[in-house]
């Protein structure tokens, strides 16, 4: 099942080896990380989406991940409101007279173009990871020449009750 | 008062000084209280071994990196305190590898300060560089690598509160040779704040009588106690717990000496050469309180049919130790030794439990720890008693990994804790002997004995020297099997007896040997000559080496096969 962990970590040199070094000692696989600073100097926020088998990896995940000292703070936000972003920019072929009808394919997906060549034309496009997929979808009976996505970055939505699993509380118990 | 007199009466007075980076950390180590430094020096270090010269810390130059953090080990084992180890770049600390990932699997407080390369040649493969921060980061509890010379005090104050709390854990300081050239303010910190690690001492009061609770409806209650009892020093209120709640011990391998293991309510080791009655209470448990072992698979065989039966309270400082191997019905992060208070305050009234002790007595007297008898040669099993006996129990005890290791722990009673040293999570051969030293310097007064197989040994015999150097009287038996022990065992059992690169029939004369570091040398082919060799052995001040010739086609019993269950031990009678 796809977890969203967002995960406050220290800014300091090293720390994305770290954790991806975790992940990869203890076996858990990666789908996604995207790193980026906070509103706090000195912070950084991993947004990690992982395949896991069941409800107890994830938590050994959180737990290992608590384990290291340059991490603050671990959120499962998967079943909690959030909001999920990811930015994809596709190269696509477009011969001239096909560009109309590529502008009106992609405008309801609010994606926009870039970037224009002879032979082809560069989308940006951001939304939630199943958006993405469905414009890709859509583009690739034109050739994609070229695609890069960034992969997810994410937190919890404002004014809901937080699920956090903080390293001191005793509430975490409840969650083995 | 001129400006340059007030700024030094100001710096005097904030006990500010400048100092060179590698002052600074001799100054921070000796706030630390470190009394024994375990090293070996190298070009990024020489500032480092430079400050040391004078600096009037005792340090034990050990003959490869290797034996210098075994040692540690063996220090911080027996002493609780931790151990500092100093490796020169490159070589020297990849040299570490081995003993940081065992003192990492047995959570052993270590810090170790590695030197680096100019961070002017950083990253160019310079001389003697290696990466070693990266190296080193999935086998530590956590590292540094000193950036600025403001930064080297608050790093060496937080290394040693990391290594030292919560769970214990070696942390390694990566320090580049120009920032121990360098001077700075030393400004050493009095408290350490990381916002990142606060580990829970004190456990939740509900889960405690949740505990309680589940004693009293308890009809076939098991106490499994690790080695985190002996890191929280938790072993006399263990002792009170267990004899207040009537309820039977069993020890992990690394937990031996956390209960007196000639206690009635003692069933033994569990595991994989556990006993069988340990082995079968586990089994048939309807309640397990875990104290600090982590139900390593060599403990809990085929999970599958580990506590099967048993509601799990599982007591560990780390959390993520709970619910990691065995599904827990009631888990407490907390200390042991503050647990085990809070329980004791708690109105403790043992389950019926009657029955269950007639069933675990029961088992005791018909499966107890077996070998033939055959007074004629030597037999390992015999030879460990025997060191039981001339030592009365009083010894500490190291050993390498295999079939001697397994009959030291099955066949010497540990009535104590911090007598017993052995690689139990990584099993390091080689380990034994260099621990042996650590364990000597960390109890001067105590007999040491490095139980090692011959294998093992020569793995890392050239540490004899240190013995000579620093005048240690380490006694050191082989268990001489000529062989491989337990990879002989393993592949007469599982393999058709193809003893594929297990047996050394030519075994160097450790006699000569021993000689040749000037240490008095001993052998022993028999019972009767093994006796009287370790009680010259133990009866010689200094130190001494043993070979015993033991009858090489032993195999360790009972055991539980791989893949097996808990109770489906084989071996258990002969």
């Amino acid at each position: 099942m796809r977890r969203i962990l967002s995960v406050i970590v220290n800014d300091h040199l090293g720390v994305l080896n770290r954790i991806t070094g975790l992940f990869l000692r203890r076996g858990f696989n990666i789908d996604s990380i995207t790193v980026g600073k906070t509103e706090t100097e000195g912070l950084s926020r991993m947004t990690i989406v992982v395949n896991v088998e069941d409800e107890r990896t994830n938590e050994q995940i959180i737990k290992q991940l608590h384990k290291q000292i340059d991490v603050i703070k671990v959120i499962d936000i998967t079943n909690e409101p959030s909001v999920e972003r990811e930015l994809v920019m596709i190269k696509v072929l477009s011969p001239l007279q096909k560009r109309t009808e590529l502008t009106n394919l992609i405008e309801p997906f609010r994606a926009s173009i870039i970037d224009v060549s002879l032979e082809s034309v560069t989308i940006q496009a951001t939304g939630n990871p199943e958006k993405i997929e469905a414009l890709i979808e859509l583009l690739r009976p034109y050739g994609i020449k070229e695609l890069a996505r960034t992969g997810v970055t994410a937190f919890k939505r404002g004014g809901e009750r937080e699920r956090e699993v903080t390293r001191i509380k005793h509430d975490a118990l409840s969650l083995i | 008062m001129s400006v340059k007199l007030q700024a030094e009466e100001a710096a005097a007075h904030s006990s500010q000084k400048r100092m060179s980076g590698a002052l600074m950390l001799v100054e921070a180590l000796k706030k630390e209280g470190v009394e024994v430094i375990f090293g070996y020096p190298g070009g990024a270090v020489l500032t480092i071994y430079d400050a040391l010269y004078d600096a009037g810390i005792r340090h034990i130059l050990t003959r490869h990196e290797q034996g210098a953090i075994h040692a540690a080990e063996g220090y911080a084992r027996v002493t609780g305190k931790t151990a500092v180890v100093i490796a020169t770049s490159g070589p020297g600390i990849t040299n570490m590898v081995t003993g940081l990932t065992d003192a990492m699997m047995d959570s052993l407080p270590i810090v170790v300060i590695a030197g680096q390369v100019n961070t002017t040649v950083m990253g160019t493969d310079a001389f003697q560089e290696a990466p070693t921060v990266g190296i080193t980061m999935p086998i530590t509890k956590h590292n540094y690598q000193v950036k600025s010379i403001d930064d080297l005090p608050r790093i060496i104050k937080e290394a040693f509160h990391i290594a030292g709390t919560g769970r214990p854990g070696p942390v390694l300081i990566d320090i580049p040779k120009d920032i121990s050239n360098q001077e700075g303010l030393f400004n050493y910190p009095e408290e350490v704040s990381l916002r990142g690690y606060q580990p829970t001492v004190s456990p939740n009061r509900l889960q405690i009588q949740k505990i309680v609770a589940a004693i009293k409806q308890a009809k076939k209650p098991v106490i499994l106690a690790g080695a985190g009892v002996l890191h929280a020093k938790a072993h006399q209120e263990l002792r009170s717990f267990a004899e207040r709640v009537n309820m039977p011990v069993v020890n992990t391998l690394l937990g031996l000496g956390s209960f007196p293991g000639d206690h009635p309510l003692f069933l033994g080791m569990g595991g994989m050469h556990g006993t069988y009655v340990a082995n079968m209470a586990l089994y048939e448990a309807d309640l397990i309180i875990n104290f600090g072992a982590r139900f390593d698979d060599r403990l809990t065989g085929n999970p599958k049919h580990f506590a099967k039966f048993a509601k799990v309270a599982h007591v560990d400082i780390d959390p993520a130790e709970i619910g990691k191997v065995v599904e827990t019905d009631i888990p407490v992060v907390g200390d042991a030794r503050e647990t085990l208070k809070m329980l004791l305050e708690e109105d403790l009234a043992p389950g019926d439990t009657a029955q269950w002790w007639q069933h675990l007595n029961q088992m005791k007297k018909e499966y107890p720890l077996w070998y033939t008898e055959d007074h004629k040669t030597l037999k390992p099993q015999r030879l460990i008693e025997m060191i039981h006996e001339l030592t009365g129990g009083e010894a500490v005890v190291t050993t390498d990994v295999g079939q001697h290791q397994m009959w030291t722990a099955q066949y010497y009673t540990f009535k104590e804790p911090h007598r017993w040293v052995t690689s139990g999570g990584l099993g390091t051969m080689g380990f034994g002997f260099p621990a042996a030293i650590g364990a000597q310097l960390g109890m001067r007064d105590k007999t040491v004995l490095a139980v090692v197989g011959d294998a093992g040994f020569q793995m890392t015999l050239q540490e004899l020297s240190v013995l000579t150097d620093y005048d240690l009287p380490v006694k050191v038996i082989i268990v001489n099997n000529y062989a491989l022990g337990m990879v002989r065992q393993w592949q007469q059992l599982f393999y058709k007896e193809r003893y594929s690169e297990s047996l050394i029939p030519n075994q160097p004369d450790y006699v000569k040997l021993a000689e040749s570091y000037q240490i008095k040398g001993l052998r022993a082919e028999t019972e009767a000559e093994a006796r009287a060799a370790i009680e010259e052995a133990l009866n010689t001040p200094g130190p001494v080496l043993v070979d015993c010739r033991v009858t090489p086609d032993e195999n360790v019993y009972p055991m539980i096969a791989p893949g097996k269950g808990i109770h489906e031990m084989e071996g258990i009678k002969p």
